[in-house]
């Protein structure tokens, strides 16, 4: 008896300790491989999208599906052999159990046959080619951002119907951003009725517009520019100087008023209407409260950048949590990627397609100045917009893709 | 007829922000055998200071000045501390400068942020002249006519000054130069300094209509390059005979042959170097 | 050759020491490694065909990366949209290449010094507007991906990170004892002659400008060879394969290392790979730090790593 007793204690004591520890015994971490730019001229526009990252995680307190996240961040310097590089490293060393990022469509290019050949899930926030979710898709890949051309659909149309522009001069970056944000406007705009009267291409390394602002004739209706970075803010400040800006209208892609030059433009930019599927000055609730955040955190208005992986990372969470966090089943994973319809985004209701693109809303903005500051009023809304507008998606592949 | 008009007043600015970066270059070449690297980190490191002083100031003069000064230091520095131990070794006197290019940048990355800018043109400059059909903005006009008047006073203290003259006279010969008592250290330091100076203002001048950015510094260098190689690599003149060519052609072409337009810069070049490596003014 | 051993014995164990690491060291790495050890092999190459032309002739090159590009984009166009088997595809990539260092030799052997500087550098921009204008070939920006992987080479396997480092190491063995080959043979002794004193050597009744040209063509070929094995290993052809910063960072590589050792390039494309990549896992400031880093090591072996403790090269 006497004997039994301390025994069967110490049995239950060890019983429960074993049992107690399997249950708070931490499950190994989730490894979210994330390349971006942090280097060079895309630096800026990498840590937007690291940023509205990173604040999502920080709202989700680092856990999703039970478990811990880590998140590896490396830079690709905007130069697809480096994202190559990385992607080997968090991938094969790292041993990340999905990948995002990437900023450039190159580097999106460059990725696409190695991360299909290693079967892991990856999530584009921004990469915008048309055809990485046309011709050239991978089933390992999730956009959940753009397609170049998907809004500039819209926005032909809105152009001809809603502005009651007729002819256009277009002023775009001379790369496949540039051709396929025009040769999507152009489509429906010609659709319509309307005229393009000139395209003109300049050179990613330009700086100075003259010797094309010098070539738009006084009476077109209006202007349609294709900018971003540097180049938008140099454009705006040009296309005012040599006097056009009161004579002939401005329109553009989206990115040219982006909030990642806006804050820095100054009264050149007003009246500006162009068309993204983003704006920092979107009245919803959802966005609202991302936009607040973000200033606060941040001291900068969010670029569409910024919420570019604020999406994403609110997809890729929902999708982890969708299987409970059992990440190392990449299948599940990426049809989970595919599956999910989190809500809540700040850019308003996504879906994907089954290409793995986005279906969603179409804002056009106009440039206005509320309370001293410069933004985006959306003005018009296009909804459930997707890569190939009101076409089905047979017949719009049978198009090549848009080139210059 | 009002296009060409245009075209060539823009050939003009485009010469005289061209001037102002090729002349600090061509010196440099010219003193001390010193291929720049980092000529353009001079010219982007200008129009940020500027950018900072501006936003505390409103003054685009002051930021002018100070970019002057701070930059002319940093490149005097640079020279004396550094380039000058390897003053006959004009290989690893470039891979220095090379260094110090990434160094520059990353530094301007971690001190200003990646944002573009611009910096606000001055008000009584703001607007455009228009005669006829002919619209052409008042600043640029005023960039032209300031890198006219610098390069006069260039010309005068190359002509007409004693500093001038041993200048001269170490661009013809340094090992001559320093027999007759020049003390060419201390030249070298100098010229070098007013070559970052005179870079670090011409990106002063630029600000209001090309501004600043991340990576402006590799967008500029081959430019300067370009003038400096077809006008001949330690002239003056040549700079400027340089960089009016290399402005129009860049202009009108960029106009008349778009699909081109990553080529029409280095044609000249290319040509130049291969019927007269010297240049229009340069010596062997 | 003795005298030189003696007096920085420090060369002959450090060599077989990395060769041996680089021989038998990648089956026990990762397959992380394995590939910066890949990506050393194919740069080392490269650098060494630009030490041909930086340390024995004397002709600085800033465009050399230009040639190991136009032949990544001749396997690249070849393979994707031709759908040419391996053998055409290199034999493609190679013969554009060095037809291109043909060509391009004849417009740039007369110059020297910073106006050979210049004049490379210029066609090297020149390769690179094409690269980004010749868009129904070269795909524009975006590049050409899908090369096909190598998958066997003469009936041995070749796919997988550990099967092709062998491949190129294979490679570069056989370049390597090529360009030392020619280095040491009577027109390498030429070259180096030139470098020294071309007037002399004129005077002396060599044509300067013919070894000069065929130093251009055989340093071209090389680069080819490299570029060839890049295409391969990426997968994927890309704009920034002949830019500027390619060719800087190529020259980078020669300098640092030791010009005119064909040994120092190889341990200079070694360090600034390593150190990148090393270095940019830890922090964001990895260009600034590199920057340093060049500047010091300039400072304190301004002859290159590999020629430290030699006596001063006027």
């Amino acid at each position: 008896m006497s004997a039994v007793r301390p025994v069967a204690v110490l049995l239950v004591v060890i019983g429960s300790a074993t049992f107690i520890g399997a249950q708070t015994s931490e499950p190994p971490p989730i490894k979210i491989g994330f390349m971006v730019p942090l280097s060079g001229g895309n630096a800026q526009n990498g840590r937007d999208i690291l940023n509205g990252f990173m604040m999502y995680l920080d709202e989700i307190g680092y856990r999703a599906g039970g478990r811990r996240i880590d998140l590896i961040v490396e830079d690709d310097e905007a130069i697809p052999a480096v994202g190559l590089t990385k992607a080997r490293k968090l991938i094969e060393r790292d041993e990340v159990h999905v990948m995002a990022g990437a900023l450039l469509s190159s580097t999106g290019y460059a990725l696409a046959p190695y991360i299909t050949s290693m079967k892991i899930p990856m999530v584009y926030p921004v990469v915008s080619a048309d055809d990485l979710t046309q011709r050239r898709r991978s089933d390992w890949i999730v956009r959940t951002g753009w397609s170049g051309s998907q809004p500039n659909h819209a926005f032909g149309e809105y152009a001809y119907r809603t502005l009651g522009i007729r002819s256009v001069v277009t002023i775009a970056l001379d790369y496949a951003f540039g051709w396929e944000s025009v040769g999507g406007f152009e489509r429906t705009f010609v659709a319509g009725g309307g005229r393009i009267q000139q395209k003109l291409w300049v050179p990613l390394s330009v700086h100075d517009f003259a010797p094309y602002l010098a070539q738009i004739p006084r009476d077109v209706d209006a202007v349609y520019a294709l900018l971003l970075g540097r180049s938008a803010l140099q454009f705006m400040r040009q296309y005012q100087e040599f006097g056009l800006k009161r004579r002939v209208k401005l329109i553009g892609g989206g990115t040219t008023t982006d909030e990642h030059v806006l804050p820095f433009m100054g009264d050149e930019a007003l009246g500006t209407i162009t068309a993204l599927h983003y704006s920092a000055a979107l009245d919803t609730p959802a966005n609202k409260a991302f936009a607040e955040t973000y200033r606060t955190r941040y001291k900068k208005v969010p670029s569409y950048y910024s919420e570019s992986m604020y999406t994403g990372g609110k997809w890729l969470i929902a999708a982890i949590n969708a299987i409970d966090g059992r990440v190392e089943d990449r299948q599940s994973l990426i049809d989970a990627l595919k599956r999910v319809k989190p809500d809540g985004l700040p850019r308003g209701p996504v879906t994907l397609d089954e290409y793995g693109n986005p279906v969603e809303n179409v804002y056009i903005r106009r440039v206005d100045r509320v309370n001293g500051q410069l933004q985006n009023t959306v003005i018009d809304t296009f909804p459930n917009v997707s890569q190939f507008w009101k076409y089905a998606p047979a017949d719009y592949l049978r198009e090549p893709l848009y080139a210059r | 007829m009002t296009y060409f008009i245009v075209q060539s007043l823009n050939g003009l600015f485009s010469a005289a922000l061209l001037f102002l970066i090729a002349s600090g270059l061509t010196l440099a070449f010219g003193v001390m055998r010193i291929v720049n690297i980092a000529h353009g980190s001079f010219y982007m490191l200008g129009v940020y200071v500027a950018y900072s002083v501006a936003a505390r100031t409103s003054s685009l003069l002051a930021g002018a000045l100070l970019a002057v000064l701070i930059v002319g230091a940093v490149g005097f520095l640079m020279q004396r501390l550094f380039l000058r131990r390897f003053a006959s070794q004009p290989l690893p006197q470039m891979m220095m400068t090379m260094g110090f290019a990434l160094f520059f940048r990353d530094a301007a990355l971690m001190i200003w942020g990646g944002d573009p800018f611009t910096l606000a043109t001055p008000r009584w400059l703001a607007g455009s002249m228009e005669t006829g059909a002919i619209v052409f903005p008042w600043y640029r006009l005023f960039v032209i006519a300031v890198a006219a008047l610098v390069g006069v006073g260039l010309w005068l203290i190359n002509e007409r000054t004693l500093i001038g003259a041993r200048v001269r006279a170490t661009v013809d010969d340094p090992e001559i130069a320093a027999a007759t008592g020049i003390n060419v250290t201390r030249l070298s330091g100098g010229v070098f300094a007013v070559g970052a100076a005179l870079a670090a203002f011409g990106g002063v001048m630029g600000g209001p209509i090309l501004g600043g950015y991340a990576g402006m510094d590799f967008d500029l260098l081959p430019l300067a390059f370009v003038v400096v190689i077809v006008g001949g690599m330690g002239s003056l003149k040549g700079a400027l005979i340089g960089a009016i060519v290399v402005g129009m052609i860049d202009n009108f072409g960029k106009a008349l042959v778009p699909e081109l337009s990553y080529f029409t810069l280095f044609a000249p070049m290319v040509l130049m170097l291969a019927l007269k490596p010297t240049g229009f003014y340069g010596r062997a | 050759m003795a005298g030189r051993n003696v007096s920085r014995p420090w060369r002959l164990p450090l060599v077989i020491l990395l060769a041996s690491f680089l021989l038998v060291g990648p089956p026990f790495l990762s397959a992380y490694w394995v590939g910066l050890l890949t990506q050393v092999v194919i740069l080392g190459i490269l650098a060494m065909s630009l030490d041909l032309l930086i340390g024995y002739t004397g002709l600085p090159s800033l465009g050399h990366a230009g040639f190991f590009g136009v032949a990544a984009y001749g396997v690249g166009v070849l393979s994707t949209t031709y759908h040419a088997g391996l053998w055409t595809s290199v034999a493609g990539g190679f013969a554009i290449g060095t037809g291109l260092a043909a060509l391009f030799g004849l417009i740039v052997s007369h110059v020297r010094d910073v106006y050979f500087l210049m004049i490379t550098m210029a066609l090297g921009m020149v390769l690179w507007g094409l690269s980004f204008r010749w868009i129904p070939v070269t795909g524009g920006d975006n590049g050409i991906s899908g090369i096909p992987r190598l998958e066997t080479l003469l009936g041995l396997p070749a796919s997988g990170p550990i099967p092709y480092y062998y491949v190129t190491l294979a490679v570069f063995v056989l370049c390597s004892a090529l360009m030392t080959m020619l280095v040491k043979s009577p027109f390498g002794l030429t070259l180096q002659g030139i470098r020294e004193h071309e007037p002399r050597m004129r005077s002396l009744g060599f044509n300067t400008w013919l070894h000069g040209y065929v130093s251009y063509v055989c340093a071209g070929a090389f680069a080819s060879i490299a570029g060839i094995m890049w295409a391969y290993y990426n997968g994927f052809v890309s704009p920034t394969y002949l830019d500027l910063t390619a060719s800087s960072e190529l020259f980078l590589m020669v300098t640092l290392g030791g010009p005119a050792t064909l040994v120092g390039p190889v341990i200079g494309a070694g360090a600034i790979v390593i150190l990148k990549n090393v270095i940019s896992a830890y922090t964001a400031r990895w260009l600034l730090i590199l920057g340093i880093v060049y500047i010091v090591t300039i400072l304190w072996a301004p002859q290159g790593l590999w020629n430290l403790g030699r006596e001063r090269r006027s």
